[in-house]
C-alpha cells in the first residue's frame, strides 16, 4: 500500500489555494480549447506551455494536465450539440450523441458523455497509480541497451500497428529523428546538419515544431471547410443528471469494456481516436439490437467517451514510468518536463516524488472538478461557438506566435513555426501521420544517446541488444512488430489455401 | 417544451463552394513532397557522411546515426514517389479546390505578413493589426467591433505575458515610446 500513502502525500502537495486556482484556470482554458474549432488538446497544451515557464514544475504540470482534461471534456460538447467533433476522438460520439440532441435529449447525452469520460479517466488513473511505480522501479535496472530497445519498440510498433501506409509512417518518423539530431551533438560536441547557420546551432525545438504542425496547420485546414453551424443549446438540470446516473449500473459491461480498450490503446501507441471507434463498434456488436445504434442510444455515447478518456489518460503512464509518451499530448508534456529541468524516465519516481504524486493526485482531483465544471457551465461554453471564426483564427495565430517565441526568445523560431505549419498542412492532406514525427522529434536525442552509449559499452557489437533475456526479448518483439504486417499477410495467404 | 429547442445558428457567408474546380491533385502533391524529402535526405545524408558516419575507437562517429536515418528517409520517400507515380492514373483525388485555396491563402498571407511586421513593430502591434485587419477584411465584421476586439485581446496578452508572467516578447517603437 505504499502507493496509497504516496498518493495522500500527493494530495497534500496539491491542496494549496494557488494550485487549486491554477487547476481551475487550466480546466477552463482546456474546455475552451476543446470547444473551439482549429484548436485541439495537444495544440492548446503547446501554446499555453510558455505560461508555465516561470512556475515551479508541480504547479506547471498540474495546470497543463488540467488543460488536457478540459480539452477532453470540451470535445464532447460540440459533438453532441452541433454534430461537429471538436477533436478527432469525439467523432464516434457524434453518431449517437447528435441524434439524441435532435430528439431533445441533449442534456441527457451531455451528462452521459461527461460521466463516462470521468469513469474512463478514473479507471486509467487507478491503473497509473498502481502500475506506474512498479514499472518505473523495474525500469531503474535498465541500462542504455534496454532503453534503446524500449525506444525501438515504440518506434516499431508505430510502423507495424499504425493504420496509415507504412512508408508514410517511416517517412514521418525518420524525418522527426533526423531533425532531432540537428545542432550540437550531445556525445561528441560536434555540429551536425547546421550548414553554417547560427540559428540551427540550437537545434530544432520540439515545441516550436509542434505549435506549427498542430496550431498553424489546423487553422489552414479549418478554413477549407464550411464553418456555418446549426446546433442545439442546452442546459443541464440536476434531475437529468441524477436520472442518467441512476441508470449507470445497467451499462457496467459497456463502461468496463471501453475502459479496458482505452487503457490498452493508450499505453500502446494506438491512441484515443482508435480507442473511441473501437469502443463504439464493440458496444454495437454486442448489443441486443445493433440497428438501434446511430439513432440516439445512450450506450453509443457511453462507449466511445469512456474509451477516449481512458486512453487519453493512460497515455501518461509510459511517459511517467519510462519517459516514453503514449500520445501527442503526452509528448508535449514530456517536452514541458525538460523545459522545467526535470529528466523524464524512471528516476522521476525516486528524485521528484512531489512532482509525480502531485500530478497523479491532480488527475483524480482534476477529473472530479472538471466533471462538476462542465455539468454546470455547458451553456456558456456552447455559446463560444457564436464567436465568428474570423475573430478566433487570428487570435490563435497570435497565441501560436507568442508560444513559439517564448520558448527560446528567438525570432528564427517564428519562421520555423510558419514552416512547420505548411509542412503540417500538406502532410495531413496527403496522409503522412504527424504523431510518429512528434514522438521521434522528442525522443530522437535520447534514443541516439542510448544507442551510442550501448555501442561504446559493447565496443561496437550489435549483439549487446540480445545480451540478456530482457533486452533480447524487447528487441525481438520490436522487430516482430515492425514486420507484423508482412507476417499478417503471409498468415492470410496460408489461410486462403 | 424543453430548453434544448433553443438553437444556435452561425453562418459562414464566405464558405468555399462545393463545386469549385480542383487546383491540383493529391497525387501531384505527393510526388512533389516525396521529391523534396528525397532531396532533403540526400543533403542531410551527405552532410552527415562528411561529419563522419563510420566507427572509430570510441564507437559510432557523430554522423553515424543520422546518416542511416537519412538513408531510411530516402528509401521511404523513393518508395512513396514510385507508389504515387504508379497510382497516379487510378486516383486523381483533389488536393485543394480553387475556393478552398482562396480561403487558405486568406489566412496564410496575413499570417506571413504578421510574422514580417513583428520583426519591425514588435509582437503586440503586429497582433493588433492582424486581428483587426483580419476581422474587418476577411470576416467582414464591423470596423468598431474589429478594432475593439483586437485591442482588448492584445491588451490581455500584454498584461498576461509581459506583466504577470514575465515572458518577454519582441517589442517595437510603440512600446519604446511608453518606456517598456
Amino acid at each position: 500500500m505504499e502507493a496509497f500513502g504516496l498518493l495522500l502525500h500527493g494530495f497534500a502537495v496539491l491542496l494549496t489555494w494557488k494550485t487549486l486556482v491554477l487547476m481551475m484556470v487550466g480546466l477552463v482554458l482546456g474546455i475552451f480549447v476543446g470547444v473551439l474549432p482549429g484548436l485541439g488538446g495537444p495544440n492548446g497544451v503547446a501554446i499555453l506551455l510558455p505560461l508555465t515557464f516561470t512556475m515551479d514544475p508541480t504547479s506547471a504540470i498540474v495546470m497543463l494536465s488540467c488543460i488536457y482534461w478540459g480539452a477532453l471534456f470540451g470535445g464532447a460538447i460540440t459533438s453532441i450539440l452541433f454534430n461537429i467533433p471538436g477533436e478527432a476522438w469525439s467523432v464516434a460520439t457524434t453518431f449517437d450523441g447528435y441524434p439524441m440532441a435532435q430528439q431533445g435529449r441533449a442534456a441527457e447525452a451531455l451528462t452521459a458523455a461527461f460521466t463516462s469520460s470521468f469513469i474512463g479517466s478514473l479507471v486509467a488513473v487507478l491503473l497509473i497509480t498502481f502500475l506506474a511505480p512498479m514499472i518505473s522501479s523495474f525500469a531503474l535496472k535498465f541500462g542504455p541497451p534496454e532503453f534503446f530497445a524500449v525506444y525501438l519498440l515504440t518506434f516499431c510498433s508505430f510502423v507495424g500497428l499504425g493504420r496509415e501506409a507504412k512508408h508514410k509512417t517511416v517517412i514521418s518518423m525518420s524525418l522527426g529523428l533526423l531533425l532531432a539530431g540537428v545542432g550540437m551533438d550531445t556525445v561528441s560536441g560536434n555540429l551536425r546538419m547546421t550548414f553554417g547557420s547560427a540559428d540551427l546551432l540550437r537545434g530544432i525545438n520540439f515545441l516550436v515544431a509542434v505549435i506549427g504542425l498542430f496550431g498553424i496547420s489546423e487553422i489552414l485546414l479549418t478554413m477549407e471547410e464550411r464553418l456555418a453551424l446549426r446546433g442545439h443549446a442546452a442546459s443541464i438540470s440536476l434531475r437529468v443528471v441524477l436520472g442518467v446516473w441512476r441508470d449507470l449500473p445497467k451499462y457496467w459491461v459497456t463502461l468496463l469494456r471501453s475502459s479496458f480498450i482505452g487503457c490498452w490503446l493508450g499505453i500502446t501507441p494506438g491512441g484515443a481516436i482508435a480507442a473511441s471507434f473501437m469502443g463504439y463498434n464493440l458496444a454495437k456488436r454486442f448489443a441486443e439490437e445493433p440497428e438501434s445504434f446511430g439513432k440516439g442510444r445512450i450506450e453509443g455515447v457511453f462507449a466511445p467517451e469512456t474509451a477516449a478518456h481512458a486512453s487519453g489518460t493512460s497515455a501518461l503512464l509510459p511517459m511517467l514510468a519510462l519517459g516514453i509518451p503514449g500520445s501527442g499530448t503526452a509528448a508535449i508534456l514530456l517536452g514541458g518536463l525538460m523545459v522545467w529541468g526535470l529528466n523524464p524516465g524512471p528516476l522521476l519516481f525516486v528524485e521528484h516524488k512531489d512532482f509525480v504524486w502531485g500530478l497523479i493526485a491532480s488527475m483524480y482531483l482534476g477529473n472530479v472538478v472538471g466533471l462538476v465544471l462542465v455539468l454546470t457551465t455547458v451553456p456558456i461554453f456552447a455559446s463560444i461557438l457564436r464567436v465568428p471564426f474570423a475573430a478566433v483564427a487570428p487570435m490563435i495565430v497570435v497565441s501560436c506566435a507568442i508560444g513559439a517565441y517564448a520558448i527560446q526568445n528567438a525570432m528564427f523560431d517564428i519562421w520555423l513555426m510558419l514552416g512547420f505549419g505548411i509542412v503540417g498542412y500538406v502532410f495531413k492532406k496527403i496522409g503522412i501521420p504527424l504523431a510518429p514525427f512528434t514522438l521521434a522529434l522528442v525522443l530522437g536525442n535520447r534514443a541516439e544517446d542510448a544507442f551510442r552509449l550501448s555501442m561504446i559499452g559493447s565496443g561496437g557489437d550489435l549483439k549487446v541488444f540480445w545480451s540478456n533475456g530482457l533486452v533480447g526479448s524487447i528487441t525481438t518483439l520490436a522487430i516482430l512488430l515492425l514486420f507484423w504486417p508482412v507476417f499478417d499477410r503471409l498468415r492470410a495467404k496460408v489461410a486462403m489455401r | 417544451m424543453s430548453q434544448t429547442d433553443l438553437e444556435i445558428v452561425v453562418d459562414d457567408p464566405t464558405a468555399p463552394e462545393d463545386d469549385s474546380p480542383s487546383v491540383v491533385a493529391s497525387g501531384t502533391i505527393e510526388i512533389i513532397v516525396c521529391l523534396l524529402l528525397l532531396a532533403l535526405a540526400v543533403t542531410l545524408g551527405y552532410d552527415n557522411w562528411r561529419t563522419g558516419a563510420s566507427w572509430d575507437a570510441t564507437g559510432p562517429e557523430p554522423g553515424y546515426f543520422p546518416f542511416y536515418l537519412s538513408v531510411i528517409l530516402g528509401g521511404g520517400s523513393l518508395y512513396g514517389l514510385i507508389a504515387a507515380l504508379v497510382a497516379r492514373r487510378a486516383a486523381a483525388e483533389t488536393f485543394v479546390t480553387r475556393a478552398q485555396a482562396r480561403r487558405v491563402m486568406a489566412v496564410f498571407v496575413p499570417t506571413l505578413l504578421f510574422c514580417l511586421v513583428m520583426q519591425y513593430l514588435g509582437l503586440y502591434v503586429a497582433s493588433f493589426l492582424l486581428i483587426s485587419g483580419f476581422m474587418r477584411l476577411v470576416g467582414k465584421i464591423a470596423l468598431w467591433k474589429s478594432l475593439l476586439t483586437a485591442f482588448v485581446f492584445t491588451a490581455i496578452m500584454f498584461v498576461t505575458f509581459d506583466i504577470a508572467f514575465d515572458v518577454i516578447m519582441p517589442k517595437g517603437p510603440l512600446e519604446a515610446a511608453f518606456g517598456r
